[in-house]
């Protein structure tokens, strides 16, 4: 029971990171259908900010992660206006070749200049755990900063999506992007405060990730990149609340598999779960039905 | 329908022609195991790019685990040939069999789903295979499987080349082709003339599969050793690139696509550092300077209509 409680934590420690990263993709897709393949990348790079931030300037956890976010949100834009927009207008596939393009630049540029060995990440936080309801299952304080700030931005997002002109424009150009257009909204604006937002979480995450496992390397992108992308068609791709979901489900069932000795397995399971949900629910459990118009 | 024409002789000339002159240049020893070995490399991977153009291409199912049926067939025929002691042809026959039963059990369900759905899930099957290859001891896990015989020699590229090519630019040019490139066009409307969607695109990814393993095979019994992290996600992007490049729906343009993009990656391996970098900084200037891939959807014709090189691709 205790291992199982602390399981548990671990897990909703892993799928707020795979929750922060489902959000940015979800958007993404949901206002260009672009599977941003590099978003994995600023990931990378987010964490490696973070590290740069710590260990060169002693920063501390906070400044560090805003800074961070702040970066990665202007490289987010960047990446949007240099690769994604000359893309606009052409195929699906060749978009998509587009963003694996940027992607492979991202990881390999950063492997040339940061060299690919592994780092870690110093000890900024207090060495703090508490024990929880008398047992031996341990809350970290770090568990505890990710999961705090994870809802923060969370609930950040959903003021910025739902409250703000800015939200209001990009949930309407999600919907139709002529018409929004048509109505006086500047889509290119919304596309890159779209970027902004979801790269900022990304770089948001690599932060956590780097204080939580406390190693980085330049690859360290792609996997979680993956999972992310499956936690945000699990909930619905284009579904905030979905990509929140799947991420905290797809963290959970990892490490209570990885629990049961399946740790070999996980990706796997993880990639099951995927092709289970499109063939019950192709649109996501969140997601609703479309039916595709002649 | 004649066989006989005055094209297809010509063509059968060339294809025999080609053979020996390279058979001569090995034997002589201008041909030397450098080029040999990238001779190899860019024959599997025209395979693999006619391969997956038939169901990328002609049939536009966005496929992203197309190197999970090369992993397949790989690993049949080594198996095969490296622990049940069994020819080559064997192996090749098994790799093909065994990476098309995998295509249709993966068709079968995944292919109802569109678009980006069907390239995530087949991703997702890709990287599947892989982990049951990398946990699996029997195949050696992570490490790999070890001395797999070498039988890939020129004879059984070649043929296995033309083999491909022959087939697939056959079967496009058929009555089940066309009902594949109707699916490309627009599936409602090709359901709705009476086209039964469903068989054919599995059909067509059978047929991919099928050609994917035969190329698997190929690769594995020439260089040895085989292990799964060979066959991720990267490479089946790989294959896509060739196909978007040469030009979707266009056999000549994934013959042409292999080879560029072969000599591109082999001359990159003299910046290792900076080798992915440039590719992907390629792939980009392609990508938007060059959407539609070299060729388009036409295909080369070295003679005109009376004959040649393009006997058996030739176009539409």
């Amino acid at each position: 029971m205790e291992h199982f409680i602390q399981q548990i934590v671990n897990g909703i420690s892993l799928g707020s990171i795979y929750a922060l990263m489902a959000l940015g993709y979800t958007m993404v897709y949901g206002i260009i259908k672009l599977i941003n393949f590099a978003h994995g990348e600023i990931y990378m790079v987010g964490a490696y900010i973070g590290y740069a931030l710590t260990t060169f300037f002693n920063f501390g956890f906070f400044p560090a992660l805003i800074l961070s976010m702040i970066l990665t949100s202007l490289l987010g834009v960047v990446i949007e206006k240099v690769a994604y927009k000359p893309m606009r207008n052409s195929t699906r596939i060749a978009a998509l070749i587009t963003a694996i393009a940027v992607s492979m630049f991202l990881q390999y540029g950063m492997m040339y200049f940061v060299t690919p060995q592994t780092r870690s990440y110093p000890n900024i936080l207090p060495d703090i755990q508490v024990s929880l309801f008398g047992t031996n299952a341990v809350v970290d304080i770090r568990n505890i900063y990710i999961l705090t700030v994870t809802i923060v931005l969370m609930l950040l997002l959903q003021y910025v999506i739902h409250k703000t002109k800015t939200g209001k424009a990009m949930r309407a150009v999600a919907l139709d992007g002529d018409a929004s257009q048509l109505m006086g909204i500047d889509m290119n604006k919304t596309i890159s405060y779209t970027f902004a937002i979801g790269s900022a979480l990304a770089g948001a995450a690599g932060v956590l990730v780097g204080i939580y496992y406390n190693t980085i390397n330049p690859l360290m992108g792609a996997v979680p990149g993956l999972k992310a992308f499956i936690a945000a068609v699990i909930g619905g791709i284009g579904v905030i609340p979905g990509a929140v979901f799947g991420g905290f489900f797809l963290g959970v069932t990892e490490t209570v598999v990885s629990a049961l000795g399946g740790s070999l397995y996980k990706d796997a399971v993880a990639f099951a779960i995927l092709i289970l949900v499109l063939l019950i629910k192709p649109n996501g459990i969140f997601g609703s039905n479309q039916r595709e118009k002649v | 329908m004649k066989i006989l024409t005055k094209k297809n002789i010509y063509t059968l000339v060339l294809v025999l022609l080609i053979y020996f002159l390279v058979l001569l240049l090995s034997n002589v020893g201008i041909i030397d195991s450098y080029i040999q070995l990238n001779m190899v490399i860019v024959g599997i991977n025209i395979i693999l790019a006619v391969s997956l153009n038939l169901i990328t291409g002609f049939t536009g199912q966005f496929s992203l685990g197309h190197a999970a049926f090369m992993a397949i067939g790989a690993y049949a025929s080594g198996i095969m040939t490296a622990k049940l002691g069994q020819p080559f042809i064997v192996g090749v026959a098994v790799a093909a069999l065994s990476a098309s039963l995998a295509g249709l059990l993966i068709g079968i369900p995944t292919l109802r789903l569109r678009g980006d759905y069907l390239a995530i899930a087949t991703l997702g099957f890709g990287e599947i295979i892989k982990i049951i290859g990398l946990n699996n001891d029997y195949v050696g896990g992570a490490i790999g499987l070890n001395d797999i015989p070498r039988y890939t020699n020129w004879t059984w590229l070649y043929f296995s080349v033309i083999a491909t090519i022959f087939i697939i630019s056959n079967f496009v040019k058929s009555y089940h082709g066309r009902a594949c490139i109707s699916i490309r066009e627009d599936e409602i409307a090709a359901e709705a003339m009476g086209v039964n969607t469903t068989y054919y695109k599995i059909l067509a990814f059978v047929i991919g599969a099928f050609f994917a393993g035969i190329a698997g095979a190929l690769y594995a019994n020439y260089f040895y050793f085989i292990k799964p992290d060979t066959f991720g996600f990267m490479k089946s992007i790989d294959i896509l690139v060739i196909v978007v490049f040469g030009g979707m729906g266009s056999i000549t343009g994934s013959i042409v696509g292999a080879v560029i993009l072969s000599v591109i990656s082999s001359f990159l391996q003299g910046f290792p550092e900076l080798r992915m970098v440039i590719y992907a900084v390629i792939l980009f200037l392609i990508m938007v300077y060059r959407p539609q891939g070299v060729m388009g959807d036409k295909e080369f014709k070295l003679f005109n209509k009376e004959g040649g090189l393009s006997g058996n691709v030739s176009s539409k």
